[in-house]
This record gives C-alpha cells, sequence and structure tokens, in this order.
C-alpha cells in the first residue's frame, strides 16, 4: 500500500497539483484535504503547499490557522504525524504556532522567482532522513515573504536542538542565519521556503527535490 | 454596557524591513521633499468593542492584538481606546 499524503487546499492555495503530482511521481498517492473540514482523512502525512491561503489578508497565513483543517493538522501533528509546509505553508504553520519565528519581506525587497541551492543540516526531520548531512540541493524559491526572522532565545534553541533542517549556500532574502527551513521539537513537523515538489524530475531543471519527497514518504512508515 | 473604540496601529519591529515605506522613503525626493528620512509603513485596524470599562476594553483588544492582530515575532502594536459616545440626538431622546 503507497503512503497516502494529504495535500491541503485552502482558497487560494496554487501548488497543490504540483505536490500531488510530485508524490505520485514517486509511489505516493496524494489527496486534498479541503481547508474546512475538520479532519485529515487518514493519511499518513500532510503537505501544506504554497500560494497565497485566504488571499493573504492581514499577514501571510494569518488567516488560514483558523480554517477547521488547521485543528486537524495540530492534532496529527501533536500524535507524531509528518506535516511540511512549503513556502507559504511554512508561513501557515508559523502563524498556527506549529512552527517558531516569522516570515518578513525579503531584505532586498524583491519577489524571488529563482533556484537556489540548499545545503542540509540535518537528516533528523521527516525531510531529510534520506538526504545526507552537508548535501546541497538545487531547489527553486518563489516567494515576497520569505525571510525568516526570530527572537535569539529561539535561535539558540534552534541551534541547540539541531533544529536548522536545511540552509541556503547563497542567501538569497536575509533569512536569519541563512535558514531556508527548520522543524518542531518532535522533528516531524517543517517548514521551509523552497519548492521541493518544483525540483521533482530533470524536466524542471533539478530532481534535487526528490530526496526531500522521498524522505517524507518514508516518514509515514507504510509497508511498500 | 458602554461601547469603546479601539484604534490598533500595528507597525513593523525595528530591523524587520519595510519595503513600502523604504518606496515611499525613495519616491519623496522626486517631489523636493529631501530631508525625510524614517518613513515607515504600517496598518491601522479599528474596532468597537463592548466592555465594562475602558481598562477592560484595552485588556480584550491587546489581548486580540497577541493572538491575531499582530505578529508578536516581527510586529509591535499600539491601541488607543476612546469611549463611543452616543450621537446629540439618541441622547437627548434619553433625557426624560
Amino acid at each position: 500500500m503507497s503512503a497516502r499524503v494529504g495535500v491541503v487546499l485552502f482558497p487560494g492555495s496554487n501548488c497543490e497539483q504540483d505536490v500531488i503530482f510530485a508524490v505520485e511521481e514517486l509511489g505516493g498517492s496524494g489527496e486534498i484535504l479541503w481547508h474546512g473540514d475538520d479532519n485529515t482523512k487518514g493519511v499518513d502525512a500532510v503537505i501544506v503547499p504554497g500560494g497565497f491561503a485566504h488571499g493573504d489578508y492581514l499577514r501571510t497565513g494569518a488567516i488560514a490557522r483558523f480554517s477547521p483543517v488547521m485543528s486537524a493538522i495540530s492534532e496529527f501533528a501533536a500524535a507524531g504525524g509528518p506535516v511540511v509546509g512549503i513556502c507559504n505553508g511554512f508561513q501557515v504553520l508559523t502563524e498556527a504556532h506549529l512552527l517558531p519565528g516569522a516570515l518578513q519581506k525579503n531584505a532586498g525587497l524583491k519577489f524571488l522567482c529563482e533556484t537556489v541551492e540548499l545545503r542540509v543540516e540535518t537528516t533528523s526531520s521527516v525531510l531529510t532522513n534520506a538526504a545526507r548531512t552537508g548535501q546541497v540541493l538545487r531547489v527553486p524559491i518563489n516567494h515576497f515573504e520569505g525571510n525568516y526572522v526570530c527572537d535569539r532565545a529561539t535561535l539558540d534553541e534552534l541551534h541547540a536542538e539541531d533544529r536548522i533542517v536545511v540552509r541556503y549556500v547563497d542567501n538569497p532574502n536575509g533569512s536569519l542565519d541563512d535558514i531556508a527551513g527548520v522543524c518542531n521539537a518532535g522533528r516531524n513537523v517543517v517548514g521551509l521556503m523552497p519548492h521541493p515538489e518544483r525540483a521533482s524530475h530533470q524536466i524542471l531543471g533539478s530532481a534535487d527535490g526528490v530526496v526531500m519527497l522521498r524522505s517524507l514518504l518514508a516518514a509515514c512508515r507504510v509497508p511498500a | 454596557m458602554p461601547a469603546f473604540e479601539a484604534r490598533v496601529d500595528v507597525q513593523h519591529l525595528p530591523g524587520i524591513a519595510d519595503p513600502a515605506g523604504a518606496t515611499v522613503e525613495r519616491a519623496l525626493p522626486a517631489l523636493g521633499y529631501t530631508k525625510v528620512t524614517h518613513v515607515r509603513i504600517g496598518k491601522t485596524i479599528r474596532l468597537v468593542v463592548d466592555a465594562p470599562d475602558a481598562a477592560q476594553a484595552r485588556a480584550q483588544v491587546e489581548e486580540m492584538c497577541e493572538r491575531l492582530l499582530a505578529n508578536p515575532v516581527i510586529e509591535a502594536y499600539e491601541v488607543t481606546i476612546s469611549e463611543l459616545v452616543p450621537s446629540a440626538r439618541v441622547s437627548s431622546e434619553r433625557v426624560p
């Protein structure tokens, strides 16, 4: 049985089909979790995809956290279920307090749409368990608010607990400590600004995102 | 219960990028305003809340700021509370 990955659809999400396509290319099965549903349909993992959930009104991700599905995802995460937020999904997870910190506007004040290099900093997360520490991955970014920030105490905690999952090799957006992605204390919730699903096949210019998605499928612990 | 109007001024914390403010600051010299610095653009949220008194109205609005209206990681907020006075006509009708 293949791993079932639920992909959240908010009004304004726009990467959900790309994520489902990439997951299914790797042998998983993807299905939409409607934001108004109050459950996660028994999936093995959840991806909160990119886009502009609820129009990003007030702040990016601020309103999305009130969607009924987010309560279900919080419970799923608390029970150890793998949850990954990509781009806007990362912003949603920080606003939902599933991940620390916030994403502010890029330091260069420009919307960035380019392929960047990421360095895997820990393999102890649901998104990197199949990668190597120090491995460099070419993955696209596509954001205006991707500049990670948190207070000093939080940064110290991230360092002490090895919770910075990926860093930018060449920081494109001013993120604190070159942070591109972090995980929670349980290491089962990961958020990152780059889009692994857009680097899931050579025809897209890079297949380096595959190792991340494979990690997530492996974290599902579903017999193949 | 009296009604209070709250005005919430949300601004980026110092050190947090403010591209809108920076763009306006760069535009002003073109109009001859060459001595302007520190342009910051935030947002104002106004709302009316029923509460027993101004202090409790403020406490409620500050809680809303912490939980939704502002993101304390990147934003600072300032709350101004003023009691909503019923319009003159309504109050004169109430006078016996």
